[in-house]
């Protein structure tokens, strides 16, 4: 299991300036990846939203507050120092999820998972959510189920996949093709075709000439403040959530209002004058 | 053998070890797991060859291009069309849930009649005789100007055919819904002449300064505008939002500038007044000024002095001078009207002053401006045939200027005033306000006939449901409306066989037409609408069936045109919230939750947030100052002059203080456990206010007040 060096790593980066929090990105993954609907969706613990969007604000009092909106995907976490040893894989009895190496993407087998949902317990992102109830579409709405993915059963756990099923599909196809390289955009996944904002930008974070490493910038050496960080962003208006636990995301956020870089984390006070200015290895030479 | 205690133990902890360590118990779990996970219930869509068809998204006004993802011509998924000249890619959450419509639980499914107050089925054949003998007999009792038409536009051959209808039928009585294009379309017509609508080039303007205008929140073509606004920020073009909330447009905007609800226009007029005194105006353009341009200005120098506006509006006058003059020395700028969605009640003094701003500055029909274009009429109906009795209806005076007048008249007359009733695409008892007037005028009514999807609350109050199929089921021209820069008409077209048993809109008023025989089934000589369709539409019919879509203009107008100041310059009165309670009720329109038809889908009501639905009651937003004794989350009663509700409280430290803000497009009460049943429909909560001049509703808001439930 040696990460190989020309393995990609599927990451996203969110420009939340642009995010209008307009719900295009939500309603994409759910047609995408048939993900059902109940009567009542307004308790949002129990409501499945692969992509979820946050409203924040700056806690200010008018009329100086000010509101941003966060999508929320699955962050696709690489672990402690990106091995691989993400939190919810490390604590998965059913290898019902898993890290690949080839791709950076956290997996998620339904019909393994038994709904001990440590997984759920562990990620530190509320990404994943576990079918308390069994789908039911109203009569004739099942004839809309796209076949890619399948749909989930009472009591396993589910979270966004970056549209695994839409890679699957785009390696086939530059098999096919014999090129054996997957262009940047012929692996999209649903909410980036689908926002209307251009926000959500997908590529490989190891490639180069993709968009979303040329934004990213990810530093190559790990974080010398806490070792257990590695690809963190060399762009000053990147940032990750919770960043410091070393988990190691692959969705990057970019924001040019400083409020809304601060929220990325819970900093007790002083913290953030501490970090702000910090962005890689480079920072500090 | 004697089994003593060592060996019993020995044997137990060497089971418990071989158990730990044995794969069995790990395979086992897992194949428990797949075996028992394998629910005969759990639906298995079948697979199939993928093919992609291109189409045009209807659900708003909005004409997105979408390609429809399909699996064995089962369609699976809506995304948008890369290279549309409207979204180009993108679309937005109402269209990609697009494809729950189909298999809405509120679609009718099939033509029904209301008989004692309950729907039965009945065949095409039946509702269409049914249909057609109700109105011969107005005809022939010399009472065709009793039939009255609502649709959702005047634009677009389905529209074109309704129009069509009326008057070979005999009825001027053709009324359409307020929408935002509506209302720029009137602005035109008022300032500049019949004929005219407004366009803004957003994607290229250096500074907008927005009256409310969502641009995030649905205003106009909603995907075209999350570009701008994308674009706007790379750009670094500047947009200044005028409102009384801190919306997402606000809070994208490089400045908020909160605003007392109601008296945008009178800031509109002191804008123009700064502009005039600071000589900022572009006096070339100006050239073109008639219709008492030097009374405009001598009459918003006396009423609208910028000290007194600001005490009105909660900006103080530095602000308002200092924001007039930052919008006029801009190189491109442009001022839009029409708050929230711009749809419903708006204000005709509002949207003129808004735009008069625009003709101040001169930046007209020029890239990054406001474009001032001739509303393009590709479509060619033949002159329709007119016998006597159309003649002499045609000619009857019209039942008012808007739906909400007729509805008033109806209301009014001890005379039967309309004997017959057809709406398409429409729902005004639920989306005009007090709509409990709108229903009391269409109990009036004897023979209501609704062009429908679905279920909602005027097909319920009709007495006779003709089925239309979904966008996704059928044939029809879509112009480009909502104040987009380029003039676009697109192509929607079936991506499946209706699903049940419904038909095109623009198919059941030809049958219509022509089971009602003479003069006419003359005036109705196609097939069906198809053939109407390609025959009317001959001239961009090749485009349109070809690309899908046909572009009519691009870029700025060339026309020179006059700017009139006849309406302005007699300083119509502005509507202000209605009642005598402290506080004001406003209403906020929410991109997640479409105001007008169709209702929302359940996709896009699973994505509401639980600040604004909570369970089955809706949240107002009230600023923490303004709540005496209320708390956050708990229940409250809100009572204005026109009714109360229960609804619990929000706080929202961007709101401003006395205002209260609710969500539109809750409330309905259809039968659909996912969508209707939930909140409170706002518009049974503010009464309409005809504004002189135009004839519409301009009741933007209400005041109110809230107390502890």
């Amino acid at each position: 299991m040696i990460q190989d060096k020309k393995a990609h790593k599927y990451g996203m980066v969110i420009d939340l300036d642009k995010c209008t929090g307009c719900g295009s990105c939500t309603v994409s993954c759910m047609s995408e990846n048939n993900i059902p609907f109940k009567e009542d969706e307004s308790d949002k613990k129990d409501s499945i939203t692969w992509m979820r969007v946050y409203k924040l604000t700056n806690g200010k009092s008018f009329p100086d507050t000010q509101i941003t909106y966060l999508p929320r995907p699955c962050q696709h976490c690489g672990g402690k120092g990106d091995h691989g040893h993400s939190p919810c894989v490390s604590v998965c009895p059913a290898t019902a999820t898993d890290y690949g190496y080839d791709t950076g993407i956290v997996s998620q087998i339904y019909t393994r998972c038994f709904g001990c949902r440590y997984c759920m317990v562990s990620c530190p992102y509320h990404a994943r959510y576990f079918n308390w109830w069994d789908p039911i579409w109203p009569e004739g709405m099942e004839k809309y189920l796209s076949p890619n993915v399948s749909p989930r059963m009472r009591g396993v756990v589910e979270k966004c996949s970056f549209c695994y099923h839409r890679y699957q599909l785009a390696r086939e196809k530059a098999y096919y093709d014999g090129t054996h390289e997957i262009a940047e955009d012929a692996y999209q996944t649903a909410c980036t075709t689908a926002c209307p904002a251009g926000a959500i930008i997908f590529g490989d974070l190891n490639n180069p000439s993709h968009k979303v490493h040329q934004i990213v910038k990810p530093d190559p050496h790990p974080d010398p403040l806490n070792r257990d960080v590695v690809g963190k962003s060399r762009n000053p208006k990147v940032f990750r959530l919770l960043e410091r636990l070393g988990t190691n995301p692959k969705v990057y956020y970019m924001s040019e209002r400083e409020w809304v870089r601060k929220l990325g984390d819970n900093y007790l006070d002083g913290e953030w004058e501490k970090v702000k200015n910090h962005y890689g290895a480079a920072s500090h030479e | 053998m004697k089994v003593d205690r060592r060996s019993f133990l020995g044997l137990g902890l060497g089971a418990v070890a071989g158990i730990a360590i044995s794969p069995v118990g790990a395979k086992l779990t897992d194949d428990s797991s797949i075996w028992t996970q394998n629910w005969p219930w759990t639906p298995v869509p079948p697979d199939g060859k993928i093919s992609y068809d291109h189409s045009v998204c209807s659900l708003c006004p909005g004409t997105c291009g979408i390609t429809v993802r399909k699996i064995d011509g089962r369609p699976v998924k809506i995304e948008g069309r890369d290279t549309y000249p409207v979204n180009n890619g993108g679309a937005c959450l109402h269209g990609i849930a697009g494809l729950q419509y189909l298999y809405d639980p509120c679609r009718v499914t099939t033509p029904l009649k209301k008989i004692n107050d309950r729907f039965e089925p009945i065949s095409w054949k039946e509702a269409i005789a049914l249909a057609a003998g109700h109105l011969g007999r107005i005809r022939k009792n010399d009472q065709a100007h009793t039939l009255a038409c609502i649709t959702d536009t005047d634009q677009g051959s389905v529209a074109g055919l309704f129009s069509h209808f009326m008057t070979a039928f005999g009825s001027p009585n053709h009324f359409v819904m307020p929408t935002l294009e509506s209302w720029l379309a009137l602005t035109a017509q008022t300032l500049h002449g019949k004929g005219y609508t407004l366009g803004f080039d957003l994607e290229n303007a250096d500074f907008i300064l927005s009256f409310g205008a969502g641009i995030l929140e649905g205003w106009g073509s909603p995907v075209a505008c999350f570009k701008a606004n994308s674009s706007r920020k790379q750009r670094k073009a500047k947009l200044y939002q005028i409102e009384h909330r801190l919306s997402t447009t606000a809070a994208a905007a490089d400045r908020w500038i909160p605003v007392t609800p109601g008296t945008e226009a009178d800031l509109a007029m002191a804008m123009c007044g700064v502009l005039l005194t600071e000589n900022l105006f572009d006096s070339e353009f100006a050239a073109g000024f008639k219709g008492g341009f030097n009374r405009f200005n001598a009459m918003v120098q006396q009423k609208y002095p910028v000290e007194k506006v600001a005490a009105a509006t909660g900006i103080s006058a530095a602000d308002i001078k200092k924001i007039a003059i930052a919008f006029a020395r801009a190189k491109m700028p442009v001022a839009i009207p029409g708050k929230g969605r711009g749809d419903g009640a708006q204000s005709l003094k509002e949207f003129a002053a808004v735009h008069t701003l625009n003709c101040l500055t001169g930046n007209v029909n020029k890239k990054g401006g406001t474009f001032i274009k001739p509303v393009h009429d590709y479509l060619a109906f033949p002159d329709p045939v007119l016998d006597t009795a159309a003649k002499d209806g045609f000619g009857k005076a019209k039942l008012g200027a808007s739906v909400q007048e007729m509805v008033t008249n109806i209301n009014q007359s001890a005379d039967p005033l309309v004997t017959a009733l057809f709406v398409y695409n429409a729902n005004p008892c639920y989306t005009l306000n007090d709509p409990s007037q709108t229903r009391a005028a269409f109990e009036k009514i004897p023979f209501v006939v609704s062009f429908s999807s679905f279920m909602d609350e005027t097909a319920m109050a009709s007495d006779l449901i003709l089925p239309v199929s979904t966008f996704l089921e059928r044939l029809e021209d879509v112009p480009s409306r909502a104040g987009l820069a380029n003039s676009v008409v697109g192509l929607t077209r079936p991506v499946l066989d209706p699903v049940f048993d419904t038909r095109s809109a623009g198919d059941t008023v030809i049958q219509l037409a022509k089971t009602l025989g003479g003069d006419m089934a003359r005036s109705f000589a196609w097939n069906n609408y198809r053939a109407c369709l390609e025959d009317v539409a001959a001239g961009v019919w090749e485009d349109l069936s070809g690309n899908g879509y046909a572009l009519l203009a691009e870029g700025p107008p060339t026309d020179s045109v006059e700017t009139s100041f006849a309406f302005l310059s007699d300083n119509p009165q502005t509507i202000y919230p209605q009642g005598d309670y402290a506080l004001t009720l406003v209403p906020i329109d929410n991109m997640r939750l479409p105001g007008t038809v169709p209702a929302a889908s359940p996709f896009a009501i699973k994505t509401v947030s639980d600040r604004v639905l909570k369970g089955k009651d809706v949240c107002v937003e009230i600023n923490p100052d303004t709540a005496n004794g209320l708390t956050d989350g708990g229940f409250a009663t809100l009572t204005t002059p026109t009714g109360s509700a229960r609804v619990r409280v929000n706080f929202n430290e961007g709101i401003m203080p006395g205002v209260i803000g609710m969500v539109k497009g809750l409330g309905h009460t259809f039968d659909n456990k996912y969508v209707a049943g939930k909140g409170v429909n706002i518009h049974e909560l503010i009464s309409p206010v005809i504004e002189p001049g135009s004839g519409l509703d301009a009741a933007c808001g209400t005041t109110a007040a809230i107390s502890k439930a």
